[in-house]
């Protein structure tokens, strides 16, 4: 079973709950968020394997290119251009669609490797780890997601997505059975918690609320969430020695008095949305 | 003059930190390049004077009338987007290929709306937007459009951009003046700055560092100053843990119009020293 947590917003948590959750629930982590990923600096796995993330772009053949630009001409993505001599290759906006290919009448297109990334997976004691790293300046993140989430296990896996509601966390959420949108309590957070809402909808899976920093239990989140029928699954009180625990890579699960949170996320988890 | 405002790490106050520059500087186009987050606009009340929607790619769709159900579609698609005839649009990347594949001409490509574009006059600048199509791809262009659109206003551009180091952000890197990177004194907002860092450099791009809430954890703060120091690169700011941005937030005021504010003192002083490097950058040019 799958546990997405997503957020819409960047920075209310997602990491902080779906590390210390796995932690708690003896589940698979994985992250998700390879733009930038970060969970591994909790749970501290260590990396056994390490894996090459390959997309497949066109090569031409000089000699058996006739220059007809057939291949350029079909490119949606503007990833071969016509110049007066030969046929152009821009990489990094090719989508491997290998339509060029399908295209070309003289065979002069070969696909070739290009590596975008890399898949890290590991152990933090008895929990499985794994994460995606996308190169620095390549732009598409999604054959890194797509690849990281290919064969998941069976056993719970609790995916760390990347914040917002574009083609990132759509191919995370494929894979979703049930998901966890984690917020704060402000107009900020309210407003982009609204986007992924809608985007989770699209997808008719369960899903619930964690409401991260709150000072007030009754806030502009709570009310929103009972006005459109989404359970509130945890609220979590602003603490400054969380953010200080958080700041030094430490599972707040740690200490005792934390540890009923993820408690109660469980539980709410299983009786609500399963 | 163009500044984005990135992060790598989300949440570190990116919007904050733009919306108080640009509230500062005079006469700014005040642009929000962080497309499925935006918040940005949340500050203004201002006259729309233009809307437009906004195509990028294409998406297939199936003449289910021709389709005589061969599969070739399905076999030849790269993205998982064809099952049973039917296609998914959120995975279809507009590819063309089934099109091309099809013997039976049922499959067409239309074009695809990512977002309806608005832009604002307000009482000091101008607004540019957009609201982006729940699940869409193409930001990047997207935000390439969006700053195409401000030329019109002027050149002050203060740019509020994404997380992450991916396409929307090389969108919003690309041609600028200077990176204006908000981080956290956290070992994740260490490890993002060092991504973030990274993908600037490439850009040849001026990177300036600020640590938000840097007493949150001194000695992290100290390790960023570090890193930046030996990488050769300028911290502009430390801003301190201050409860007046909680309530910028929530009233939606910008933070610089607090007069007690000790992050909104500083967020004036970032601006008044980046309007003195650019000044630097031009006169060397």
């Amino acid at each position: 079973m799958n546990i997405v947590v997503l957020s819409g917003k960047g920075g209310t948590g997602k990491t902080l709950a779906s590390t210390n959750l796995a932690k708690y629930m003896n589940a698979n982590y994985i992250d998700g968020d390879v733009e930038e990923p970060n969970g591994f600096i909790f749970l501290k796995p260590i990396i056994k394997e390490m894996i090459e993330v390959i997309v497949k772009i066109p090569s031409i053949d000089k000699d058996k290119c006739k220059k007809c630009f057939k291949c350029a001409e079909f490119c949606r993505f503007n990833a071969l251009a016509k110049t007066n001599d030969k046929v152009l290759v821009f990489d990094k906006l090719c989508h491997s669609c290998e339509g060029c290919k399908i295209v070309c009448e003289f065979g002069a297109i070969e696909y070739i490797d290009k590596k975008v990334g890399i898949i890290e997976k590991g152990k933090s004691n008895d929990i499985k780890c794994s994460r995606g790293l996308l190169n620095i300046g390549e732009p598409m993140a999604v054959p890194v997601i797509k690849e990281l989430l290919k064969n998941l296990d069976e056993e719970i896996n609790i995916i760390d997505s990347s914040p917002g509601t574009s083609c990132n966390v759509v191919n995370i959420l494929e894979h979703a059975d049930i998901a966890i949108l984690v917020t704060e309590p402000t107009n900020f957070g309210l407003h982009d918690l609204d986007r992924a809402v809608k985007l989770i909808r699209k997808f008719n899976i369960p899903f619930g609320v964690v409401i991260n920093r709150v000072t007030e239990k009754e806030n502009i989140i709570s009310k929103y969430c009972i006005e459109n029928k989404i359970e509130i699954l945890m609220q979590i009180d602003y603490d400054r020695e969380i953010a200080i625990m958080y700041s030094k890579g430490e599972l707040i699960i740690n200490k005792e008095k934390y540890l009923n949170i993820f408690k109660e996320l469980s539980i709410n988890i299983k009786e609500k949305l399963l | 003059m163009k500044i984005s405002v990135l992060s790598g790490k989300g949440g570190t106050g990116k919007t904050t930190i733009a919306v108080g520059i640009a509230n500062t500087i005079e006469g700014s186009i005040k642009t929000d390049c962080d497309v499925d987050a935006a918040n940005m606009h949340l500050f203004y009340k201002g006259e729309q004077i233009n809307s437009e929607e906004f195509y990028s790619g294409e998406k297939a769709y199936i003449d289910i009338d021709k389709c005589i159900k061969c599969g070739i579609c399905e076999e030849n698609c790269k993205f998982n987007a064809i099952k049973n005839n039917k296609i998914d649009l959120l995975k279809c990347e507009g590819c063309g290929v089934c099109s091309l594949v099809c013997k039976s001409n049922a499959i067409i490509l239309s074009k695809n709306k990512v977002a309806n574009i608005f832009e604002y006059k307000l009482e000091d600048g101008y607004l540019i937007k957009a609201d982006m199509e729940i699940g869409a791809d193409g930001s990047g262009r997207l935000i390439t459009k969006l700053r195409e659109n401000t030329k019109k206003y002027g050149d002050i551009n203060i740019i509020d951009g994404s997380p992450g180091i991916g396409c929307s952000v090389i969108a919003s890197v690309t041609g600028i003046d200077i990176a204006l990177i908000v981080t956290e004194p956290t070992l994740s907002g260490l490890d993002d700055l060092k991504r973030i860092l990274e993908l600037t450099k490439t850009f040849n791009v001026l990177s300036l560092v600020c640590i938000n809430k840097y007493d949150i954890n001194l000695d992290m703060s100290q390790k960023i100053e570090k890193y930046c120091i030996e990488n050769n690169i300028q911290v502009i700011s430390k801003i301190p843990y201050d409860n007046f941005v909680l309530k910028s937030i929530n009233e939606l005021k910008p933070i610089t119009l607090y007069k007690d504010s000790e992050a909104g003192k500083k967020v004036k002083e970032i601006s008044e020293k980046i309007l003195g490097i650019y000044q630097d950058i031009k006169t060397k040019k």
